[in-house]
């Protein structure tokens, strides 16, 4: 029996205001939170809600032959709280049937894997408790952001005590292996490697609607055909995508969801597929071959590399001082003085370094679509002068700190 | 394929943009093997030919007999033939100088059409009685107006016989006279064209054509081939002698670029038979915004109605030709702007004397290029960077009001002003900048931002330019929004990895930029005219 897994990424980062240098050091607001709950409010709307309803009946008819799995950022879970709790319940209530995986990943969906292994760890377990309180499981799947991979990351995943974690199918690193088989990282001892089948998932997150395909109209089918009729070494299909393509970036009126609602009943038909989550593939199938991951990829554009994200020189050098913030944040948490952490974490959120992508002539479009911004020098602006304003508060309160603050600062 | 292409100005002859881009769009289409002949007002005899045989509408001798009517005038001394025609009456020269005077009034300050234009009647009649079609140009108000002197021009030309020599010796003597009184310091440069035989052999000949009645005589017009006073009288004598060239030689198709040239092109698009592309570098919506000077948006319209295609230099002017003279899109077609190979030069090494961050403002101080929103901007900036210096390199009408609205704002130590700058000095200020600023309030093309990061100088430009369209890395603002031109400003002055993209991303895209892809462009837009 071929797995089908299903994971979707669920993620809402906290964008900035166009924050001028007159804001700077003015105690002004750095995050448009009024945009930020329109937003999430209007995607629970449009995706969220239906979706998870969707997925619920699915559950319900299909018993325990209908499985998929989530990852949901820090960032995400902190505005369903602050604006959409309906969409928590919605989840939580998917989680409650036992068949619905909750994955882990860094709390604000941050490249701290590339730079900070301290920082790594701290968001990880922060996010894994919030996870285990939230839904009832601490993760046992790791899921780092963009689904960004390396030996180096995939042994600290394993350290950490996951037994799966999720990557890219990418052709450079597969060669003329399978997607569809289990690996393990170079490096690694007991962690199992499930790579994303992107020709699979991309007819859904990317083609479904595009009249030009020649596919299209995709029927729920077909879709099923394709995967049952896979070769026998093909032992699971990974269909990771973000969950927004259900209702945003695929709107209802592609046809996005009936597809889905009659997918599973279309796979189960075939007799040769049915549905699992990854921890689940993780405990059944055993790898099959060690894969050599020495630079790290992602799920991103035709590179399936970091480049989207630290590509140009505003990306990277906001990135770096981003990170030149750390320590000291950190202390000052440490001493009592949460708030400049906080804020810095959701200033390490990868979406800030991606709206300052300039590849705008491949990928461009996507990265158009999703930014808030005119251009990515006016989010590389904004990003700085936040930096700017968040730097002199940390100076600020460093300079306050009185000794017993100080000692426990410097445990 | 051969290209009568017509314009007022020609490298190295510079007063803005224009000759740069004309010179740009010949090198291009001499590659696609096209031969162009550039005809200016007025040929100084240096013109870059590499790519064009370029000649002076002041070298194309006009045709006209010798049949001297009895108002015949002086004559040509001025244009070095002197004395061919020495019958002088008093009456007939005073009288058009009243006219012009007036004409000329009406250039600095264009009337409103209905208030205006039954005065300038008055003073015409004692003149023009003998022959309406010569009415100046620039008394020309309504459409039909115009288009009736396009037509007498036309049919003027076609008959060839003696009242059309007449009447173009009385333009021009009409013409002349007030240019001689404002500037006679220029007398020794109108004996240039004798200096530089005219390098077409159908125009070589200064002695009657074989083909030329038996009593004929040539004279050349004059011209000084700027915007002065009399730009609407040169406007009209261009086209004549355009409309001269195209009896002797033939042209495939005629390019037209501006305004100014319009009614020439129309005129031997039309004798020739052949399609005219008319070209707008600017309309005068960019130079006046919403106060236009009618006349001129007279000519722009008709020749925007007229040409078989209208090639505009950016989206941007294609959208005020679609909106302001309802041009359709099926005519429209855009071929941005490029740089020349010599405005692509390495960095100068430039050592800084100021160690202060300067903001830089070069361009014509006008309405147009915004210079009053580069000082509220700067009132921003000083606010938190006290440092900086603020830079004004330019003339224009509105230098004066800006010296002072500087001083009202406090600004009188940051921002200083240089006037105009040439050449070198243009490069170095550049090279010195550590920020330019374009704030132009409409701005068809705008090729300086090119210039500037071709010397390594990051830009902030309007949204409103034709420039923003073809550069993805230049820092985009609205021009009226100063607090977003300031916070660009400051974010450049502050973040080296901001000014360090801008440069290097700006750069090589401005080295991509080549006026050989513009050739092409322009080659395949012929292509859809002539095969």
């Amino acid at each position: 029996m071929r797995r089908v897994v299903f994971y979707f990424q669920v993620h809402q980062p906290f964008r900035l205001r166009r924050f001028s240098f007159f804001d700077i050091g003015a105690g002004a607001e750095r995050f448009d939170q009024s945009e930020n709950a329109r937003i999430v409010r209007r995607v629970a709307e449009k995706c969220y809600l239906p979706m998870n309803k969707l997925l619920l009946e699915a559950i319900e008819r299909h018993g325990e032959q209908f499985r998929c799995a989530f990852s949901i950022s820090g960032t995400a879970l902190d505005q369903f709280e602050l604006w959409s709790p309906e969409a928590l319940a919605s989840f939580q209530a998917l989680a409650a049937t036992g068949q619905v995986e909750f994955l882990g990943e860094t709390a604000s969906h941050s490249l701290a894997s590339l730079v900070s292994i301290d920082e790594f760890d701290r968001q990880v377990i922060s996010h894994a408790e919030r996870i285990e309180k939230l839904f009832g499981r601490r993760p046992t799947t790791f899921r780092n952001t963009e689904l960004v991979i390396s030996n180096p990351i995939a042994r600290r995943a394993e350290e950490l005590g996951f037994d799966v974690i999720l990557g890219e199918g990418a052709d450079p690193l597969l060669g003329w292996r399978s997607p569809h088989r289990v690996y393990r990282p170079e490096g690694c001892e007991k962690i199992k490697l499930l790579l994303r089948s992107y020709r699979y998932s991309d007819d859904i997150a990317f083609r479904f609607s595009n009249k030009e395909w020649p596919e299209y109209p995709l029927s729920p089918e077909r879709f099923a055909g394709w995967l049952a009729a896979l070769g026998p070494r093909e032992k699971f299909v990974g269909l990771f995508m973000d969950y927004e393509t259900f209702g945003e970036h695929q709107w209802e009126s592609t046809g996005i969801f009936r597809f889905m609602r009659e997918l599973p009943a279309a796979c189960l038909a075939t007799g040769k597929l049915s549905f699992a989550t990854p921890a689940q593939v993780g405990r059944e199938l055993d790898p099959v071959a060690r894969l050599d991951i020495p630079r790290a990829i992602s799920w991103a554009d035709a590179e399936r590399d970091l480049t989207a994200w630290l590509g140009n020189q505003m990306q990277k050098a906001a990135h770096e001082a981003l990170y030149q913030l750390l320590p000291d944040a950190w202390r000052l948490a440490r001493a009592g003085i949460v708030e400049p952490y906080l804020e810095w974490r959701r200033l390490s959120t990868s979406d800030h370094v991606y709206y300052m992508c300039t590849k705008f002539f491949s990928d461009g479009d996507v990265h158009k679509y999703f930014s808030p911004y005119a251009t990515p020098h006016d989010a590389f602006i904004s990003f700085m002068n936040v930096h700017d304003d968040l730097a002199r508060r940390i100076r600020a309160a460093l300079g306050t700190l009185d000794e017993e603050q100080i000692a426990a600062s410097a445990s | 394929m051969k290209v009568l292409m017509l314009g007022w100005e020609f490298p190295p002859h510079i007063t803005g943009g224009l000759a740069t881009a004309c010179l740009g769009l010949c090198e291009g289409l001499h590659a696609e093997g096209v031969e162009v002949c550039f005809v200016v007002p007025r040929a100084r005899g240096d013109e870059d030919q590499r790519f064009a045989r370029v000649i002076g509408a002041n070298q194309i001798w006009l045709r006209r007999e010798l049949a001297p009517p009895p108002n015949s005038t002086r004559g040509v001394d001025s244009d070095g033939s002197g004395g061919a025609n020495s019958s002088d009456t008093e009456s007939s020269v005073r009288a058009p100088n009243a006219t012009l005077a007036s004409a000329a009034q009406n250039t600095v300050q264009p009337p409103a059409p209905h208030e205006r234009a039954p005065a300038p009647v008055a003073p015409r009649h004692t003149f023009v009685e003998n022959d309406r079609s010569d009415e100046p140009l620039s008394a020309y108000f309504t459409a039909a107006q115009y288009e009736r002197w396009l037509a007498r021009l036309a049919e003027g030309e076609r008959r060839g016989a003696a009242a059309t020599s007449e009447r173009a010796e009385q333009s021009f003597e009409r013409a002349h006279t007030p240019l001689a009184e404002l500037n006679p310091s220029r007398e020794p440069s109108s004996a240039e064209p004798l200096a530089h035989p005219l390098p077409a052999p159908a125009l070589q000949s200064p002695a009657p054509a074989p083909s030329a009645p038996p009593r004929a005589v040539c004279e050349r017009l004059e011209f000084r081939g700027d915007y002065g006073a009399d730009l609407f009288g040169e406007v009209e004598r261009y086209a004549r002698c355009v409309a001269e060239l195209v009896a002797t030689e033939r042209f495939d198709l005629v390019h037209a670029h501006d305004w100014m040239t319009f009614p020439a092109g129309e005129l031997a698009a039309q004798r020739l038979g052949v399609p005219l592309v008319a070209h707008v570098h600017a309309s005068e919506y960019d130079r006046s915004g919403d106060h236009p000077d009618e006349r001129i948006r007279r000519i722009e319209q008709h020749g925007v109605e007229v040409a078989s295609r209208v090639v505009c230099v950016s989206h941007y002017t294609a959208g005020i030709l679609r909106t302001r003279y309802h041009a359709s899109d099926e005519r429209l077609r855009v071929v941005h702007n490029a740089v020349t190979r010599t405005e692509q030069r390495e960095r100068l090494r430039t050592t800084k004397s100021l160690p202060e961050p300067i903001v830089l403002f070069l361009g014509r101080v006008t309405f147009q290029k915004g210079p009053e929103y580069f000082l509220e901007a700067a009132r921003r900036v000083v606010e938190v960077e006290p440092n900086v210096k603020f830079v004004m390199v330019g003339a224009g009408d509105m230098l004066p009001k800006m010296v002072e609205r500087a001083a009202r704002l406090g600004l009188a130590r940051h921002v200083h002003f240089t006037g105009f700058l040439k050449g070198p000095d243009v490069e170095r200020i550049y090279a010195m900048a550590d920020v330019y600023v374009m704030p132009s309030v409409s701005e068809p093309f705008g090729i300086s931002p090119l210039e500037a990061l071709a010397l390594d100088t990051p830009v902030i430009v309007s949204r409103q330019s034709g420039v923003s369209e073809v550069l993805s890395n230049a820092l985009k603002v609205d021009f009226w929004d100063v607090d977003e031109i300031a916070n660009k400003i400051v974010a450049l002055l502050r973040y080296p990895a901001l000014r360090e993209h801008v440069r290097a991303a700006g750069g090589d895209e401005v080295r991509a930029m080549s006026w050989l892809d513009r050739g092409r462009r322009l080659r395949e837009v012929y292509g859809e005219l002539v095969s």
